[in-house]
């Protein structure tokens, strides 16, 4: 099947070595293709299945719990085809112009062209602050996570998570089994939102069945787990010392010395950007997301977005869709690539993958986007910590600049113009308008792409092999 | 649904020099209606570099550029807020002999314009700018130029503008213009139509197509400067930078952020730009050679935008040849932010008087047809 496909002419590259990224890889080299795989992590894996560094000898079973399974499927899918793709670990992708993207690694910069590209950029916390949250000692939940999966390390020893999604009672689980103490699960949707989302979860049953174990396990070792709560603040001198929320009893204070919070997921879609890829807005995600078709086609022809970089989809859909993403790129080449069996396979893919979107649907009704946050968010709360703009500043251009859209927003207040470019402020400042001006969040617009997509340094040496393999581990 | 508006002046763009002519023409007590695209400031005006200089213009420029030079002065007075405005000096580098010949040259020519250029030995340099890098020996220095912060400065004075009663439509495509005997009659897509007895043609990159309408065709073409930004580091950078010859400029805002420019991106679409790679790359070479204390420092940001260029790099401003009532003010060729305010001043006069005090005639559009 290999004879039409002309290792020359074709280029894929993947970004992003996540759960997407590898099956992506792993279909194109089994079409007889070389991708290009570029990653920013040291080792593929991603966020959801990073592995530890080499020194460290935890079980598989103690990094990833319930999914040790699927994590060393993913690892080991990625080990198998390493001497068949050209692997560049520990490399930013920061910018892309005419089938080129521009990388650095340790240094130094340089291009690699590609005749096809797929985005699996992952996703970050969806930061939504609190008054104190700057404070040291307050985590994401997806940092407390890297900390114990990674370093071995916890974010503190007398902990309290806070927000919603998922991923807040699975960190604290985790946490707990590694022998923090987790003095609260601190949990802003409510009871009902859980029990009303369940019909739709059930088209999961495992992924549901592994939510309401985390949940069980933290009560029956003891972890007081409160929903309906609004954090009102970290509060702390030098660090967090107690955090304080509220709840329709009143208010109340934790003494702890650590915080993580997170408000589920937000896609990294900066690459999809700059490659000029069409955005429209999701109402479910709140957030605008680049538009791709059922097998992660975008617009521009030859780009695939896969994964949670086109939209949270979690780690077993984004398998799927790196896959299928996979092989819409082999049938956008020569659909008679494409065997019966293969083409039955990708209906069971996209069937699969409409599976979990009911779950996901299920997840976002659970654990809902708190839409009063703005609401309650006093002016002197910062938004954006690269520049220390305060929500009363973003409230400011609003009201009196008359700034309605978030470029301009961005412009008057500087809002989104430090160091993470946004990732990090994007969501809330954003909230913070529509709230301001009394608009739909989808009228707010979203901020422009820009390169670089994370900072690089001005000192780079241009690099004189184009390929940098990753040797055998 | 259509919205009737009769006014004295429609001006078409949202830039500094239209907020300043409607300003002034506020202040003649003319009725004005400000008829802009997108929203005031958001493009050349107000994504620039943000340097405010008269050191390196065409002598043909400096009465308005000494002008400019006045209101500068004025600023916060008449915007509401500083702008960022500071009169750090600025310094236009020589890296050779001949860039000094060339630099004493200017200084000789404009010393009518009390811009005070004083020439910088190497010595001087290492002395009083120890974080300038050797490959600069010499330079001239014009104390009171300086920079600004763009983004602040051209909405500020948009808004200025209105508080002071111009009738300032943004979101407002400007669809067709007709002449109706003594009046023009301007349509928008956003459904307005404005009847006025002048119409000032000040709508940057895009102009060009305006002043075709009436019969006047200029060379115009879009330019898309390139800026990068640093991460916030601390200041060291009390000047505002150029280099003889062309090449890189520089900056250093009040947050630590150096703003850097230099090269040309490449265009989106007729409206949006973005930097090109090789821009990007220029830029990150050359500023080392200029500033190395920057070779460990990151650039967290890069933006371009869209202005009109003439070939002789001189703006049109003036009346139009065919059309009475007709003005223009377009094609500062990527160096309108500091002359804008005088040029918008300029515009109002023409309307009011026919004529300005200012030396404009170099401006002329007939130089083009």
């Amino acid at each position: 099947m290999s004879e039409t496909l002309n290792r020359e002419t074709f280029k894929p590259v993947i970004v992003g070595a996540g759960p997407a990224g590898v099956r992506a890889a792993q279909t194109l080299v089994r079409f007889g293709l070389r991708p290009v795989v570029i990653d920013e992590s040291s080792i593929w894996g991603g966020q959801i299945y990073r592995q530890q560094p080499l020194i460290f000898k935890r079980s598989s079973k103690e990094l990833y719990g319930f999914e040790s399974g699927r994590a060393d499927s993913v690892h080991q899918a990625m080990a198998d085809i390493l001497n068949q793709i050209d692997y560049h670990p520990d490399t930013l992708v920061w910018n892309a112009q005419d089938h080129e993207l521009d990388t650095i690694h340790d240094g130094q910069t340089s291009t690699t062209p590609y005749s096809h590209l797929i985005v699996a950029t992952g996703a970050t916390d969806r930061v939504l602050p609190f008054a104190g949250w700057t404070l040291p000692g307050v985590y994401t939940l997806g940092g407390a996570q890297v900390c114990l999966k990674f370093q071995g390390c916890a974010i503190g020893k007398r902990v309290v998570f806070m927000g919603t999604g998922p991923l807040l009672y699975l960190v604290a689980y985790q946490y707990a089994r590694a022998g923090a103490q987790v003095l609260a699960v601190l949990d802003t949707s409510s009871l009902s939102d859980q029990v009303a989302a369940t019909p739709r979860m059930i088209a999961q049953p495992g992924l549901l069945a592994k939510g309401i174990y985390y949940v069980a396990w933290l009560r029956t070792h003891g972890v007081p787990v409160h929903r309906s709560i609004q954090p009102v603040a970290a509060k702390g001198e030098s660090h967090v010392t107690s955090v304080v929320w509220r709840d329709k009893r009143g208010e109340h204070t934790l003494e702890c010395d650590a915080i993580g919070f997170g408000y589920a997921l937000r896609s990294e879609t900066q690459l999809a950007d700059i490659v000029g890829a069409k955005f429209e807005f999701d109402p479910a995600q709140r957030a605008f997301l680049p538009v791709r078709d059922e097998s992660g086609r975008s617009s521009i022809p030859g780009v695939y977005i896969a994964g949670d970089g086109g939209g949270i989809m979690g780690a077993d859909a984004s398998e799927l869709a790196g896959e299928l993403a996979a092989f819409a790129l082999i049938a956008d080449i020569d659909i008679q690539l494409l065997s019966p069996t293969d083409l039955q396979h990708i209906q069971t893919l996209k069937s699969r993958l409409t599976t979990s979107s009911k779950f996901r649907v299920g997840l976002d009704r659970a654990f809902p986007f708190p839409e009063n946050w703005a609401d309650n968010i006093q002016d002197d709360v910062i938004i954006c910590r690269c520049e220390e703009i305060t929500a009363g500043e973003i409230r400011h251009a609003v009201t009196e600049l008359c700034a309605l859209e978030l470029n301009r927003v961005k412009a008057l207040t500087r809002v989104g113009m430090g160091r993470c470019q946004s990732r990090m402020c994007g969501v809330a400042a954003a909230e913070i308008v529509a709230e301001c001006a009394a608009i739909d969040i989808k009228e707010v617009g979203r901020l422009r792409g820009q390169a670089p997509i994370k900072p690089i340094p001005f000192i780079t040496e241009p690099e004189t092999l184009s390929v940098h393999k990753q040797g055998e581990r | 649904m259509t919205q009737l508006i009769s006014t004295d002046v429609a001006v078409i763009g949202g830039g500094i020099v239209v907020a300043s002519a409607a300003l002034a023409l506020r202040r003649m007590n003319l009725a004005v209606t400000v008829i802009e695209r997108d929203v005031c400031g958001s493009h050349s005006s107000g994504v620039n570099y943000g340097g405010v200089r008269r050191q390196g213009r065409s002598i043909s420029q400096l009465a308005l550029s000494a002008r400019a030079h006045e209101i500068w002065s004025r600023l916060e007075s008449i915007i509401g807020i500083d702008g960022e405005y500071h009169r750090s000096g600025h310094l236009k580098i020589a890296r050779s002999q001949a860039d000094m010949a060339s630099l004493e040259i200017y200084r000789e020519k404009t010393l009518a314009y009390g811009m005070d250029l004083q020439m910088l030995d190497a010595s001087d340099l290492r002395k009083l700018y120890p974080w300038l890098g050797d490959r600069a020996i010499g330079g001239s220095l014009c104390p009171e130029d300086g920079h600004a912060n763009p983004r602040l400065v051209s909405p500020a004075f948009a808004a200025a503008a209105r508080r002071a009663g111009a009738d300032i439509r943004e979101h407002s495509r400007v669809d067709s213009i007709e002449k109706d005997g003594q009046s023009f009659i301007l349509t928008t897509q956003s459904g307005l139509q404005v009847r006025s007895a002048f119409v000032l043609n000040c709508a940057g990159a895009w102009s060009g197509k305006i002043a075709a309408q009436f019969g006047e065709v200029v060379p115009i073409e879009p330019i898309h400067p390139v800026m990068v930004v640093t991460e916030p580091l601390a200041p060291f950078m009390n000047l505002s930078l150029g280099v003889e010859g062309g090449g890189v400029y520089a900056r250093q805002a009040p947050s630590g952020n150096c703003v850097i420019g230099g090269s040309r991106g490449f265009a989106l679409d007729d409206i949006r730009a973005r930097p090109s790679r090789s821009a990007i790359n220029l830029v990150l070479q050359q500023t080392v050679e200029l500033l190395p204390s920057l070779r460990h420092a990151h650039i967290i940001r890069s933006w371009s935008g869209t202005e009109g260029s003439l070939p002789d790099k001189q703006p049109v401003i003036g009346p139009s040849k065919t059309t009475s009532g007709l003005i223009h003010g377009f094609g500062f060729s990527g160096a309108g932010f500091q002359i804008g305010p005088a040029v918008g001043e300029v515009l109002a006069e023409l309307v009011r008087d026919g004529r300005t005090s200012t030396p404009i005639e170099a401006f002329a559009i007939d130089r083009y047809l």
